[in-house]
């Protein structure tokens, strides 16, 4: 209560941020819809005329003194880590049979976390699940993030009818309910890990595209655009040298949550059957142990706490980056 | 402006901007269903099994399919003008009947997690709001942020091994008890037995949402000068929370709620298929495994529609709530 009534009177957009931690992220598909009208002008507008950027360290403290995603980045590291060791801890096909079927975990000390109804290894099947998971996530995520700030930026920098257009396919793709598309996608496309990141990304790219435009709409009215148009610059340079730095707080906040739904799409599809079928993947495994739950629930519930822990490490980073960076008290983005 | 000439002109101006979407949908759809391995020929002469070439060819002119692409898409238009999807050889009905068998299931479930999601998430979200920076604060966020990192199918997995096999207290699949002759209340209680769990299996990943949504734009009304004035004026701090300012940190959320729909559709697909619920995401499931195209871009096209219904929905929820929306476009 103390907090929200400094609030007003705060002078820097800093000190009350901490005071608000997890806000933002998840209401990024839509930025510009939120809160257009409720909230007190003067106090955002004092708050905004502070001094945002004087470096990068300054956000790089807020985000190192965070203990949450101190945290995050710890699990994560350890994900990323088991991935890398998995080609060299389980050489051999994950796939294969190793052992007699339904192992329970710790029931033989050469499989830690058992066997399931085929006899493959579990622990094996989750390190390298963790490299499908991490790869589809991470290169889903680059390919929306790629097409999206291009779109949002030739849209939002442009503007006129280039913007109608790209705005008009921007909410045909948001309009598609993004599972079924994604479903259909890749029914159609026949799943492999190439077309199952595709198809992440196709469905990922508007909310970056449209936050990315209205980034632009915003920057590109300030005076050291017009300054760097009146010094001749061309557009591809004014786009990625002055606009685009800019631009990139909110979208560095988004891509940790992107890859987190990534890796939760990429799961729900191969739990359905539609991941690569020549790659284990923690999906997959979910739906493999699906069957036998009544008899050996634990193929079922190691995989999904992998993808849970995986999903919490980087929605925990991606809360301490919208700490840190907190992209929402900026005026100018509608 | 009176609340009438605010919503007509919500609902012409959604009018003006959905029209070309639902085209834009349908277009690319086409595109699609044009791009999917096989055509309508191929199945049926999968099905006959076995087709000469010229069988082939006679039923492709049957169809139309050797028109040119342009003809073909008008041609789809004009089916669709006609609410016509096209058939499925695999159910021996049309797309769109059998669409609408399964929509009821599918959006029983769906507004039913996400009234729990919305109710829950207000309760939750006030009483972090209430108690900001304190211990329940701290323990219901971290709480919802768990809920928001679990995938839907797993947790429904979880709760059919807690509540089916270990308690017995809940159905694991279905909707209703299969041969059971109940009626009337008794058979409305089997009903919702059945959908306790896909329901909340549903409505956790949208609950850390709006409990995260509603503390959020709580604490920004609370920081106003009209709550503050409330205050001064003596208003009793339930009243002040729930009249003053849950009233008006509602806005967004609704906003967000209509955004939801048809993400929650795509939950839905996966939950179902956990539950074997008779709905939409079960039938999309079916054809997806029997590589059964047109429904799939039927329930595509479908859903895409009902988002555009739900999305002018909440707009005319909003100018009718808020007055100023609406008045100044």
């Amino acid at each position: 209560m103390k907090a929200q009534e400094l609030k007003i009177y705060a002078d820097t957009a800093r000190d009350f941020s901490a005071e608000e931690p997890e806000t933002a992220a998840r209401v990024s598909p839509l930025p510009e819809r939120r809160w257009t009208h409720i909230h007190a002008p003067d106090a955002r507008t004092t708050a905004v005329s502070a001094p945002r950027w004087q470096g990068r360290r300054r956000e790089l403290r807020i985000f190192l003194s965070n203990p949450n995603a101190l945290f995050g980045i710890a699990v994560l590291a350890a994900i990323v880590f088991a991935a890398l060791l998995a080609p060299i801890l389980y050489p051999g096909d994950p796939l294969e049979m190793v052992a007699r079927p339904f192992l329970w975990p710790g029931q033989n000390p050469a499989y830690p976390l058992g066997t399931d109804s085929m006899g493959r290894d579990v622990l094996a099947g989750i390190l390298h699940g963790a490299q499908i998971s991490l790869t589809v996530g991470i290169a889903a995520t680059l390919l929306g993030l790629g097409a999206g700030v291009t779109v949002g930026a030739l849209a939002g920098y442009f503007g006129g009818v280039v913007d109608d257009l790209l705005v008009k396919l921007i909410e045909i793709f948001q309009t598609m309910p993004s599972f079924v598309l994604l479903v259909v996608l890749v029914a159609i496309a026949q799943p492999t890990t190439t077309t199952v990141t595709v198809a992440i990304a196709l469905v990922s790219w508007p909310t970056v595209a449209r936050l990315t435009r209205a980034e632009f709409r915003g920057i590109k009215e300030k005076d050291y655009v017009l300054a760097a148009r009146s010094l001749g610059f061309g557009h591809a340079r004014i786009i990625f040298r002055e606009i685009l730095p800019n631009a990139l707080p909110p979208l560095i906040v988004t891509s940790s949550v992107m890859v987190a739904s990534a890796i939760l799409m990429e799961s729900a599809l191969s739990f359905m059957g539609l991941g690569d079928p020549n790659r284990v993947s923690w999906g997959s495994m979910i739906g493999a142990g699906r069957d036998v739950i009544r008899t050996a629930w634990y193929l079922t519930a190691l995989p999904g706490l992998a993808i849970v822990f995986t999903v919490l490490s980087l929605n925990l980073i991606g809360d301490g980056l919208n700490d840190a960076l907190n992209p929402r008290f900026s005026e100018e983005r509608r | 402006m009176s609340a009438y000439m605010r919503i007509g002109r919500t609902l012409r101006r959604t009018a003006v901007q959905a029209l070309p979407t639902m085209l834009g949908i349908v277009v690319l759809n086409f595109f699609l269903l044009k791009l999917a391995p096989g055509d309508a020929a191929d199945v049926m002469a999968a099905e006959a099994g076995s087709a000469t070439v010229e069988t082939m060819a006679a039923l492709r002119e049957r169809f139309g399919l050797d028109n040119p692409i342009f003809v073909q898409l008008a041609n789809y238009l004009n089916n669709l003008a006609h609410f016509s999807l096209g058939f499925s050889p695999r159910y021996g009905m049309p797309v769109a009947d059998l669409i609408g068998q399964r929509l009821p299931g599918t959006l029983t479930l769906m507004v039913a997690a996400l009234a729990a999601a919305i109710a829950i998430g207000l309760i939750l979200g006030s009483l972090m709001a209430t108690f900001a920076g304190r211990l329940p604060d701290r323990l219901i966020s971290i709480v919802s942020l768990l809920f928001y990192s679990i995938p839907g199918f797993w947790i429904g997995l979880m709760l059919i091994l807690l509540f089916s096999v270990k308690l017995g207290w809940l159905p694991s699949g279905g909707d209703s008890t299969i041969g059971s002759r109940l009626t009337g209340l008794p058979a409305l209680l089997d009903r919702a037995r059945y959908m306790v769990l896909p329901a909340i299996s549903l409505a956790l990943f949208y609950l850390a949402i709006y409990a995260r949504l509603t503390r959020a734009a709580m604490l920004e009304v609370k920081s106003q000068d009209f709550v503050r004035t409330a205050r001064a004026k003596g208003v009793s701090p339930l009243m002040l929370t729930t009249r003053h300012v849950l009233r008006n940190a509602l806005i967004p959320i609704t906003t967000m709620a209509g955004m939801h729909f048809g993400g929650m559709l795509g939950g839905a697909v996966v939950v179902e298929t956990v539950y074997s619920w008779p709905g939409l995401g079960r039938l999309a499931f079916e054809a997806v495994m029997a590589r059964d195209f047109s429904v799939l871009l039927g329930i595509l096209l479908l859903s895409s529609l009902l988002v555009i219904i739900a999305n002018a929905a909440v707009d005319l929820l909003q100018a009718w709530l808020d007055p100023r929306i609406g008045a100044n476009r």
